[in-house]
């Protein structure tokens, strides 16, 4: 992906930002114009607090060029408790250990380098709840 | 020193990765299994976080028992001896990801291990100037050793992280700081170099024990206290044997530095070493507790600093992990993963 | 709008061409089609394709192809719709048909894949999904399968093994079919030993990269008998979309555009699956299948599955599947590959399929869908008189 292209993403990617529908109220992730739930426009900014469940999850023993540094890695659908989907990677687990259902937070990441003269790109990934009797 | 406005910290976050490499493995691999080791295991980094990610939650955990708005910092400062690019600040993505952008001031520091201190001194001058109402400051590291030398043993990585304000928010209310600093060649790497050169057993007396022992005294001396005043200390920790030996020169006890003496279990996290060390004693220090802190960088210098701990501590401290939770994570590697995690296989 | 006829079909053998280039390979399909209908002109050409400038560093394959097969001058395009190409191109072309601006029109379907190597293409292959929330977190295109195929078993508890019947029967009908990639039936312990590629999607449960080109001419079905004595008809094309990104969809078990795809096409033909004497899906992984079957009318929910273990979609079964060996086994040139579909449907209905053949078919259907169900072309065909 192009710099530009990484850069203008920096709020979703660093702290999981995404947008509410000022009509239903729909928490939005990633960030759209239209609210699905509705089709109202929606720009208002969401912060996410980065928690959730294991959806579902797959276990990658053929990365994606430029992921062979995590093979094999864990990838999930999670649940954000506030409704969403999300698609990322887990980290900080292994893989026999990931099962669905499994609490989960959000952590910043690097997700991947651009060779290494390029961008180092960092973003969202989850990991197992490191303590949940934590509050916020 | 002593700023004109009390200042304090009113927010502190550790991080130490999950990854723990025995120094068994590198006795096991460069001395065919026989041999002292300074330390148990070291903290490693995951193939995914450097010095940035550490940074990171490190400043999340700080912020959540600080309990202010990030947009109300007003300098973000991240020392450390590997920031990932040499040009392109780490301040500027630790900032943007905890939502302090853009009206903040943002720099990167470096001074060997005392990187992280520099940058909190600096952040207790700006606040109490007014010129910021809050600061952040992190010493964070992924320390490299070259493969087989004796630093390998303890060279490591994490990070703490804190936010300065004025004194009747903090939970640790700062008493007073000094430095001393020469110009010692004890450890350095030049441009390029993919490891240090450190000077041996010259990185002891004329480099820590002289700046440590100075600086802790010069402190005391001019705050009028002694090491009996304090509950806990916490003395810069590039192995066990160093903050042992200047704790007991000056006069404290095994007691009074158990809970900051992290090095035995994760290394010498460099930037991150002494302030680990205070994390771990906020953890567990109550209201009136006096903590010291004695950094050292290599080059050289040590920056000591003396806290009283408030009443704010007790509500503030379970907001965020506790640094023994960290510690507690631990997955332990091989030498063959740790070689890997760290980019040491020639790939290309 | 008239009625829009197959009067041609054309197809390569599917597999690693290393000989041959993507103009070679769409120009023989295309060609073979043109003979088939005795058509010697076209009006238009529309060219199905996924990945021509990634992996061949080709784009603008219409006027490339046009010219190459000996139609300079024609009207010829590009159509994309990622792994839906194939079917987008065919529907295209029905549609300038039906409208009446064109008469005879090409449709080729081409993917040459084998020119790069393996993360290449895998990366390629990607473009189909998110490239900001899918794939920067290093999905690829089978790990999203993984992952509705990972909730699948959850949610209906099914076992990993359950889905066996899939490519068991795949490779049975692609054994007979001498443009298939993988002649040679497996076994259930085959499918139980293979290679993990993305947990629980084993090398089994996946369609292989290969290269493949497939056309067919389209004419007026008033007209189509002039051509070929032998004229399939069209009489459902639709296409329908859902969210690109699995995680943006309402509810990722449930095809929605396969089966908002499928009911437009069963209304426009006047029919319901219980019509349907044949169906060519999409079974890119076997869980595709299951899911496609679901969505389009064929099984409940979560049900899917067990027409693999029950026997229900082999040639005699009650809805026969991938009758030439489908995705799995024909091979999954993915911008060929809708075009494939149509072709072997076309098969079936002139009653040329040869020992693949599903007796009595005079009704079949295809389904194609791009990416992991963001794009998806239903196409039902009829034998003609």
């Amino acid at each position: 992906m192009a710099i530009p292209q990484n850069w203008r993403l920096q709020n979703q990617r660093y702290r999981l930002t995404g947008e509410v529908c000022n009509t239903c109220g729909a928490k939005l992730f990633p960030p759209r114009d239209v609210c699905p739930e509705c089709a109202k426009p929606a720009y208002e900014p969401f912060q996410f607090a980065g928690k959730g469940e294991v959806y579902s999850f797959t276990v990658l023993s053929e990365a994606l060029a430029g992921y062979e540094a995590y093979e094999p890695y864990p990838v999930a659908l999670v649940k954000l408790q506030e409704g969403p989907l999300v698609t990322a990677q887990l980290t900080d687990v292994d893989p026999q250990d990931v099962h669905i259902g499994m609490p989960v937070e959000m952590v910043t990441r690097k997700l991947t380098e651009e060779g290494e003269d390029g961008l180092i790109v960092y973003g969202y990934k989850f990991r197992p709840v490191l303590k949940p009797a934590v509050n916020g | 020193m002593k700023p004109i406005r009390d200042v304090g910290i009113i927010g502190y976050g550790a991080y130490v990765p999950r990854y723990r490499l025995p120094a068994s493995e590198i006795v096991r691999v460069w001395k065919g299994g026989d041999g002292d080791t300074p330390i148990t295991e070291k903290a490693v980094p995951g193939p995914d976080e450097d010095a940035a990610t550490i940074a990171i939650e490190a400043a999340r955990n700080a912020l959540s028992r600080a309990g202010i708005p990030p947009a109300r910092i007003g300098a973000v400062w991240v020392g450390s001896e590997s920031h990932p690019y040499a040009v392109k600040p780490t301040s500027t993505i630790v900032a943007e990801a905890i939502g302090a952008t853009p009206e903040t001031q943002a720099g990167d520091w470096e001074f060997a291990c005392k990187a992280g201190t520099e940058a909190m001194q600096a952040a207790f001058g700006f606040v109490a100037s007014g010129m910021a109402a809050y600061a952040l400051i992190v010493g964070a590291d992924t320390a490299q050793g070259r493969p087989g030398d004796e630093l390998e043993y303890t060279a490591s990585a994490g990070g703490a992280a804190y936010i300065i304000g004025l004194a009747d928010e903090s939970l640790a209310r700062l008493e007073g700081s000094y430095s001393y600093v020469t110009d010692t060649p004890d450890f350095f790497r030049r441009p390029g170099q993919e490891y240090p050169t450190h000077g041996s057993r010259f990185t002891g007396d004329p480099a820590y024990f002289r700046h440590v022992l100075a600086a802790a005294r010069g402190l005391m001396e001019q705050l009028g206290t002694k090491p009996s005043d304090y509950r806990m200390a916490v003395f810069h920790q590039p192995n066990v044997k160093f903050p042992e030996r200047a704790a007991k020169t000056l006069g404290f006890t095994d007691e009074q530095i158990r809970t900051g003496l992290l090095a035995d279990v994760i290394g010498n996290t460099y930037a991150g070493s002494s302030l680990l060390g205070l994390t771990a004693m906020l953890d567990v220090a109550q209201p009136g507790d006096r903590l010291l802190l004695v950094s050292f960088g290599s080059g050289a210098g040590s920056d000591a600093m003396s806290f009283v701990v408030t009443d704010k501590i007790a509500e503030r401290r379970d907001r965020a992990p506790f640094t023994q939770d960290y510690i507690r994570r631990r997955k332990v590697i091989d030498y063959g993963l740790y070689v890997r995690y760290r980019g040491k296989l020639k790939m290309h | 709008m008239r009625d829009v006829s197959i009067i041609g079909i054309g197809q390569t053998e599917v597999g690693e061409h290393w000989g041959k280039s993507l103009r070679h390979l769409a120009g023989d399909a295309v060609l073979a089609a043109m003979r088939d209908a005795g058509v010697e002109r076209a009006d238009a050409l529309y060219v199905g394709n996924m990945l021509s400038g990634e992996l061949n560093g080709q784009e603008h394959l219409g006027a490339l192809i046009a010219d190459f097969v000996g139609l300079r001058g024609i009207e010829a395009v590009k159509v994309e719709a990622a792994c839906g190409s194939g079917a987008a191109a065919v529907r295209m072309g029905y549609l300038a048909v039906a409208s009446g601006l064109l008469d005879v029109v090409i449709v080729v379907g081409v993917e040459k894949m084998t020119d790069q190597k393996g993360p290449v293409t895998t990366a390629s292959l990607a473009m189909a999904a998110d490239a900001e929330y899918e794939v920067v977190n290093g999905v690829s295109f089978v790990s999203l399968n993984a992952l509705l195929m990972q909730r699948y078993m959850h949610e209906y508890g099914v076992r990993h093994e359950d889905f066996a019947g899939f490519p068991i029967n795949a490779h049975k009908n692609a054994a007979t079919n001498p443009y298939a990639m993988f002649r040679k039936p497996i076994s259930l312990e085959t499918f139980k030993r293979a290679r993990m590629v993305a947990a629980p999607i084993n090398l089994m449960d996946s369609s292989p990269v290969a290269d493949g080109a497939a056309a067919v001419v389209l004419a007026p079905s008033d007209v189509a008998r002039k051509f070929q004595p032998l004229s399939v008809r069209i009489i459902g094309s639709a296409n329908a979309t859902d969210a690109l990104a699995v995680h943006d969809r309402r509810d990722p078990l449930f095809l929605s555009a396969a089966a908002l795809s499928a009911q437009k096409a069963y209304r426009q033909a006047g029919i319901g699956p219980n019509d349907v004497d044949f169906f060519e899906l999409h079974d890119a992984f076997s869980i595709t299948a299951a899911l496609s079957l679901e969505a389009a009318g064929f099984a409940e929910r979560g049900r899917g599955v067990y027409l693999a273990k029950d026997g229900e979609i082999t040639l005699g079964g009650r809805i026969p599947i991938c009758t030439f060996g489908g995705l799995k086994a024909r091979g999954h040139p993915v911008g060929a590959t809708g075009v494939y579909q149509v072709v072997e449907a076309v098969l079936q209905l002139r009653h040329q399929a040869g020992p693949n053949q599903v007796k009595n078919a005079r009704i079949g259907m295809t389904q194609n869908i791009g990416g992991s169900g963001a794009t998806v072309i239903t196409h039902i065909l009829a034998a003609e008189g």
